[in-house]
């Protein structure tokens, strides 16, 4: 090989690594767009509404008067809410997930189910406020109320449940079922007793995911018609007359975070655009907060666990 | 043992060897139910999907009895409310279109380039800081999406494009785009990191470098997954609503101009629910027909998901 063969093979290699690391400076240049929208993303709510958040916001209706509102009915309805798509996605959602991975015999039926929870995963949210508004809210008379919202978003996230609790019931060996069937146990037994307490964390990731996303879902709840102004409490969960009163909040009507702020973001005043800002402060920091849960529960698992 | 008396009363018990191996009929019984109960559960998500078709198909029958199919499909106005009604989708579904294509124009450059450089590049540190960090991008409500592009995004574009108006598609669709970098960056990386070690290693033994591995080794590979992935991200921005209600305004434009204002299907949605209109009424089911339009078009790029993973599907 000559030497200018060699010089010219030369300068093709450090072309080509040259273009290698360009690409990995295209890389973090991309992911810095995320970080940075991010960050200034955050920047930008906390500067222009940190300022409103004190005990008065927290406490305070919402009101005509700009500096006056708050969303004390906001984060009750919110926390309402999501007390009702707790009670019902959990249970549902990990008795789906146990059914489809311990359960399950191979059949058409089952096929259809595991088909359909996929799908179910990509229907647009406004889809299933629209379901709500038809099904919840006029067929079944529950009305726009605390229940009807509930109901809704946790069918929204019952495939974010399912697929948490199969994927953490997929990671325990078969040579625990195989075990405890040896012994005798019946399905029942090998779920109660090993299969649920083993992949419990993992369930747990799941639906902290599931329920940070419910907390933030704007759209199907728009859709089943919520007010927006709301200066009232719904009563207070199981505190009327038993039996009846005691679940009189179900159907109250509210209001929740998401929509308080959007309600404040489509006001043309300075004074609600900074109302809204501080509302979607309180907004990504709760979400913020249960994802970074979810993570890290998810980190620790990972390291602990040893089969 | 001998000391118990062998009368016709417990001739039955002796003859086995202990109780507890007895076949017990109850507890058959309580397995039965508890599968039972469980199977109900798995039901329910069957239930949610024909609930979905039966409220969106039941409502839309009396809208399309009162309007025929062609305006529905022809008409270049969409004016439900007016006095002067006109039901043309394609007014609408020019600002989903206008909107996604933005969207996907930030959203899958951006995302395989993250995808690449996550699977390929980064090392152990950044990927194990990265990932979880994209997790949480992907987890912000959009509604402050909507905010973000409204107050910050379109202020700064219009440092550039002083025209632009206060509400616009670019801006919305945009931020929609980087909403979406999440699910397309961690599904490809996903189906990346799923090509085995062996291919990879036979290609840098021939010489090539990381860039040259990734995009005609592995990419190539990982097809099947990333296009999955990109599908994905289409139906997230066909589908998203609250960014496009709150920073592309709600009139309804027929345009393919992203520098306009704009409604999507799912805005006009929002907007509707946001007025006080009687149930039953033509405008109240507008919505489902709108409604059934959009769940044709995810359903349509779920089948195309499904049918390129069954494609492409690489198995090694």
């Amino acid at each position: 090989m000559n030497q200018q063969e060699l010089q010219a093979l030369r300068t093709l290699i450090a072309a080509h690594k040259r273009k290698d690391f360009l690409f990995g400076i295209l890389g973090i240049f991309a992911l810095m767009i995320g970080v940075l929208t991010f960050l200034s993303l955050f920047a930008n709510m906390a500067i222009e509404g940190l300022g409103r958040i004190d005990a008065d916001f927290l406490t305070s209706f919402p009101s005509r008067r700009a500096a006056n509102a708050g969303i004390l009915s906001a984060w009750v309805g919110s926390t309402l809410v999501m007390l009702v798509t707790a009670f019902a996605a959990v249970p549902i959602g990990v008795a789906s997930g146990i059914y489809l991975e311990e359960y399950a015999p191979k059949n058409w039926m089952t096929d259809i189910i595991e088909i359909n929870i996929s799908n179910l995963a990509g229907v647009p949210s406004i889809i299933y406020g629209l379901l709500a508004l038809g099904l919840f809210v006029y067929t079944f008379g529950l009305g726009q109320s605390i229940l009807s919202a509930g109901l809704t978003l946790a069918l929204l996230i019952l495939p974010v449940v399912i697929v948490a609790t199969r994927e953490a019931i997929r990671s325990i060996p078969q040579i625990i079922r195989e075990g405890a069937y040896a012994c005798g146990a019946t399905t029942w037994q090998v779920v109660r007793d090993h299969i649920v307490p083993y992949s419990s964390a993992g369930i747990l990731t799941g639906i902290i995911i599931g329920m940070a996303r419910a907390i933030g879902e704007t759209a199907p709840i728009i859709t089943i018609g919520a007010l927006t102004f709301i200066a009232f409490l719904p009563p207070a969960p199981f505190a009327g007359d038993p039996p009846a009163g005691m679940f009189d909040w179900l159907f109250a009507p509210f209001t929740v975070m998401p929509i308080q702020m959007f309600n404040w973001t489509s006001r043309p005043e300075a004074a609600f655009a900074t109302n809204a800002a501080a509302a979607g402060f309180i907004l990504v920091l709760m979400t913020l907060a249960m994802n970074g849960l979810a993570i890290w529960l998810r980190y620790r698992l990972r390291k602990n666990i040893n089969w | 043992m001998s000391s118990i008396p062998l009368t016709a009363d417990n001739l039955d018990s002796m003859s086995s060897p202990s109780d507890r191996l007895k076949v017990d009929h109850f507890r058959h019984l309580k397995e039965r139910v508890i599968e039972s109960i469980m199977f109900l559960a798995a039901f329910v998500s069957v239930v949610t999907t024909l609930g979905i078709v039966y409220i969106l198909v039941s409502e839309s029958t009396v809208f399309f009895r009162q309007v025929p199919l062609s305006d529905f499909l022809f008409d270049r106005q969409w004016t439900p409310l007016f006095d002067d009604a006109h039901y043309g989708i394609m007014v609408l579904l020019s600002g989903t279109i206008t909107s996604s294509v933005v969207a996907l124009l930030v959203a899958i450059p951006l995302g395989t380039i993250i995808a690449i450089y996550l699977s390929e590049f980064a090392p152990f540190v950044v990927r194990e800081v990265a990932k979880p960090f994209l997790e949480l991008l992907g987890g912000v409500p959009t509604i402050i999406y909507g905010y973000f592009a409204l107050v910050f995004l379109t202020p700064l574009l219009q440092k550039i494009y002083p025209d632009l108006p206060g509400f616009n598609l670019l801006s919305a669709g945009i931020v929609m785009g980087i909403m979406i970098i999440p699910y397309v960056a961690s599904l490809s990386e996903d189906a990346m990191k799923a090509v085995p070690m062996a291919l990879r290693e036979g290609s840098y033994a021939m010489g090539a470098t990381r860039l040259q591995t990734s995009l005609r080794v592995v990419m190539p590979a990982a097809t099947s997954g990333i296009a999955s992935a990109y599908i994905l991200g289409i139906s997230r921005a066909v589908g998203e609503t609250m960014i496009l209600a709150v920073a592309a305004g709600m009139q309804p434009n027929l345009t393919f101009n992203p520098t306009e204002p704009g409604a999507t299907i799912t805005s006009y949605i929002v907007q509707v629910a946001l007025g006080d209109l009687p149930h039953g009424s033509i405008g109240y089911q507008t919505i489902f027909a709108a409604g059934l339009t959009l769940m044709l078009m995810t359903l349509a790029f779920n089948l195309l998901g499904y049918y390129m993973r069954k494609k492409f599907r690489e198995a090694y």
